[in-house]
């Protein structure tokens, strides 16, 4: 067993990339449903319109990488919002859950589909977007950063991505306390007396989902990155209930809630993640139990009985009030 | 998972270069010829007429070698030449070519064959064909039409089965409940275990393990029902907490599933590979008949037990107004308990169906998921009634659209359908326009 690898997986989990990625989708996240009360279970399809919106510019139309970067954050997940929201904003909330988790399902048989690989390079995605961002890297490639944790390369991205979480997250700070946030909760509290003081519920909820979905393409953007690729299993269904558990967990409609919730949750999955692998490796658990690949399996679970449990238990999570629970008040 | 996915991916990339290398070094020798170790060669090679009648490699098709248990022993994927070939030790296995992975518009001529059979001993080099083109019976222009609404009904039935009791829970508790689809897994599992894998050495035809898992899967939803949902009603929990539960719920049973089962696709011994039989505008293999007859008799019998039963009144009640119900007398926690046993018991039966005409995989249930949900909100949510011909015409539509969209993305017409009728009329044909709002 190897300590010192534990706790540096560990150390990146609570700080590195993926905990950037999911941090961004949570605070998405968040103005969708801690602000504004909207039941989004296709974050994962803004995160793939982020990076696909991106490498597909880029890779596969041959335009400039900071064109993508305005395709992949502001036009593609502005359509995917409207796609999404004109039908079913104006519905009771479980029709918005059911057509994002379906637009999630539509983008992995469309993502995945071989009778666009010339698009979208099917299941293998799309590669060779990032050359100009880490072009733009000042840290040496070769080099360990950050107590050795991470490699160059790695280094700028998890810079970038802190300076993004710190932006977006004062950014929503900011506009929250606005008259428009607070439109926003009104509707999540009563959307009937909100209308009757004469606000377009409708509208602002579509705002609010472009919004969220907008920051959501970020951090999507940024996974693909990070990974130097657009795959479709990045960005599958279950991707979303990342983002979903790291909200409850750190505590919903509290600007700092996705930001600690996604530390705490990318912290216990990497450590468990390199702990059963460790274990696993020594023959502590045998292969007859668990091997490696279903190692990463046990990720899943533990993310399907979190939410059982948070959502059951704690639905405010840590930092969060019950006061402002849209879980509990609708 | 990512870093296992990305690692199988290096690994094509690698095999992929590999191959092209051997390939360019001229040598007629494939991929196999690498792997000395293994007793016997299975291979052959995958080819489609181009426009001007040129016979063309096809790259990027997969082909598995499993064992009659669904065992996966070895896959290929055929390169730039359409060659594959895979490496074996002796023993019979089927061969199987993942239809997903042909390219547009390219279906096997003989679908029957598919998973062919081999028999190899040491030393062996076989070849199997799977000849492709337009399926024979499909080559006449509108009959094609037929054989898709065929499929599409059988389709739409064992949807409709599947989801009746998603329809019913909505109505009875307002509950949206995610986890439905892993009952239609568990189903298709259980029978898996009791027919192919055998409980105690004991192994049964799929017919008496088709009966007992209906059993196990009423029960089950029942006390499903117990302990976590009757538990969160009288804690008075919302119904967006009840819906995230209910994620949470349906990812961890399907990651348990996959964790039991493994990712491949399984199949039941029996009724597997059957002639189909040819009516002249359509063709459909003997199973599929029965299995439709079979849907049609538990789907009228479901819809005249909701009729003219007690229970099935006070359901229908329960389902209408839920206050109104309980102050005339009705037991609601009971029936509650009643529509849980019941959805349950039959999205375990469509999941043994659907596995039938198609195949075992650990997430087969959260695709047809969303199928029900397309049918349900089609019909109107929480109706009975609205259900079943929501799914059938959800069925139809998805085998249709084949005839515009590529096969390979059917579903997305269904799901794109089900944002059309949001937008057109929400409450479906059957709803009333007060659930929604």
């Amino acid at each position: 067993m190897d300590w010192g690898a534990i706790l540096e997986n560990t150390i990146r989990g609570l700080i590195g990339e993926q905990f950037i990625y999911f941090a961004l989708a949570a605070i998405g996240l968040n103005i969708h449903f801690g602000f504004t009360g909207l039941l989004n279970f296709g974050q994962a399809v803004f995160m793939a319109a982020g990076a696909y919106g991106l490498s597909m510019a880029v890779a596969t139309l041959g335009l400039n990488f900071w064109l993508g970067l305005v395709l992949g954050i502001i036009v593609f997940p502005l359509i995917l919002a409207l796609i999404m929201g004109v039908p079913t904003l104006r519905l009771r909330s479980d029709y918005l859950a059911i057509v994002t988790i379906a637009a999630s399902e539509m983008f992995r048989i469309i993502a995945r589909s071989p009778s666009l690989d010339r698009w979208t390079g099917s299941s293998d995605g799309l590669t060779g977007f990032a050359n100009t961002f880490y072009e733009l890297s000042p840290f040496d490639r070769s080099q360990r950063y950050f107590f050795g944790i991470f490699i160059g390369n790695q280094m700028w991205v998890v810079l970038v991505g802190w300076v993004a979480v710190v932006l977006v997250s004062v950014g929503v700070w900011a506009v929250l306390r606005s008259p428009w946030g607070r439109v926003l909760r009104a509707i999540r509290e009563d959307e009937d007396a909100a209308r009757s003081l004469g606000k377009n519920a409708y509208w602002f909820k579509m705002q609010a989902l472009i919004l969220g979905g907008v920051i959501g393409a970020l951090g999507g953007m940024l996974r693909a990155i990070g990974t130097q690729s657009a795959q479709p299993q990045n960005f599958i269904t279950d991707v979303t209930f990342f983002a979903w558990v790291a909200l409850i967990l750190g505590g919903v409609a509290k600007v700092g809630g996705p930001i600690l919730g996604a530390a705490i949750l990318y912290g216990i999955l990497s450590f468990t993640d390199i702990l059963l692998r460790q274990m696993v490796e020594a023959g502590i658990i045998s292969t007859s139990v668990m091997d490696g690949t279903q190692v990463g399996q046990v990720r899943f679970m533990l993310i399907g009985l979190g939410l059982v449990l948070l959502a059951a238990f704690r639905p405010q999570g840590i930092l969060g009030s019950k006061e402002e629970m849209a879980l509990d008040d609708r | 998972m990512l870093s296992s996915s990305m690692f199988h991916r290096g690994l094509r990339l690698l095999l992929l270069a590999a191959a092209a290398i051997v390939g360019t070094l001229g040598a007629s020798a494939t991929i196999a010829s690498a792997q000395s170790d293994d007793e016997a060669i299975v291979k052959g090679t995958i080819t489609d007429t181009d426009d001007d009648g040129a016979r063309v490699g096809v790259a990027g098709v997969v082909i598995s070698a499993l064992d009659a248990e669904g065992t996966e022993f070895g896959r290929s994927t055929t390169d730039g030449d359409g060659n594959w070939s895979i490496g074996l030790s002796a023993g019979t296995y089927q061969i199987l070519v993942d239809v997903d992975s042909l390219p547009e518009g390219v279906s096997l001529r003989n679908p029957d064959k598919n998973p062919a059979e081999v028999r190899l001993i040491e030393g062996d080099e076989k070849s199997t064909l799977f000849p492709l083109g337009e399926a024979l019976v499909e080559s006449a222009g509108g009959v094609r039409v037929i054989q898709l609404a065929v499929d599409g009904l059988k389709v739409g039935l064992i949807i409709a089965m599947c989801a009746i009791g998603l329809s019913l829970i909505y109505g009875t508790t307002g509950l949206t409940n995610f986890a439905h689809g892993e009952a239609v897994t568990f189903g298709a599992m259980a029978a898996y275990v009791f027919h192919v894998v055998g409980v105690f050495g004991f192994r049964m035809p799929l017919i008496p393990a088709t009966v007992i898992t209906v059993v196990i899967c009423g029960a089950s939803g029942g006390l499903f029902n117990r302990l976590v949902w009757a538990k969160m009603r009288r804690r008075g929990a919302s119904l967006i907490a009840a819906l995230v539960m209910s994620i949470g719920f349906s990812i961890l049973f399907r990651y348990v599933m996959l964790f039991q089962f493994g990712g491949r696709a399984g199949f039941y011994d029996d009724f597997r590979l059957q002639t189909k039989w040819d009516f002249g505008v359509f063709s459909i293999a003997p199973k599929d008949i029965v299995l439709m007859v079979l849907s049609i008799v538990v789907l009228v019998g479901v819809a005249s037990a909701l009729q003219f039963t007690r229970m099935g009144k006070a359901m229908r009640a329960v389902s209408d107004n839920r206050d109104l119900a309980e102050s005339s007398g009705i037991d609601v926690e009971r029936v509650i308990s009643s529509v849980w046993i019941a959805g349950s018991a039959l999205a375990g039966l469509g999941g043994v169906f659907l596995a039938v005409t198609e195949s075992i995989s650990w997430d087969m249930g959260f695709r047809v998921l969303l199928l029900m949900f397309a049918g349900v909100t089609l019909g109107g949510l929480g109706t009975a009634y609205g259900a079943l011909f929501g799914s059938i015409i959800v069925g139809l539509f998805i085998q249709l659209s084949t005839l515009v969209i590529p096969t390979d993305m059917k579903n997305v017409g269904a799901l794109i359908m089900l944002v059309l009728i949001l937008l057109v009329r929400p409450q479906g044909l059957l709803g009333r326009r007060e659930r929604i709002g």
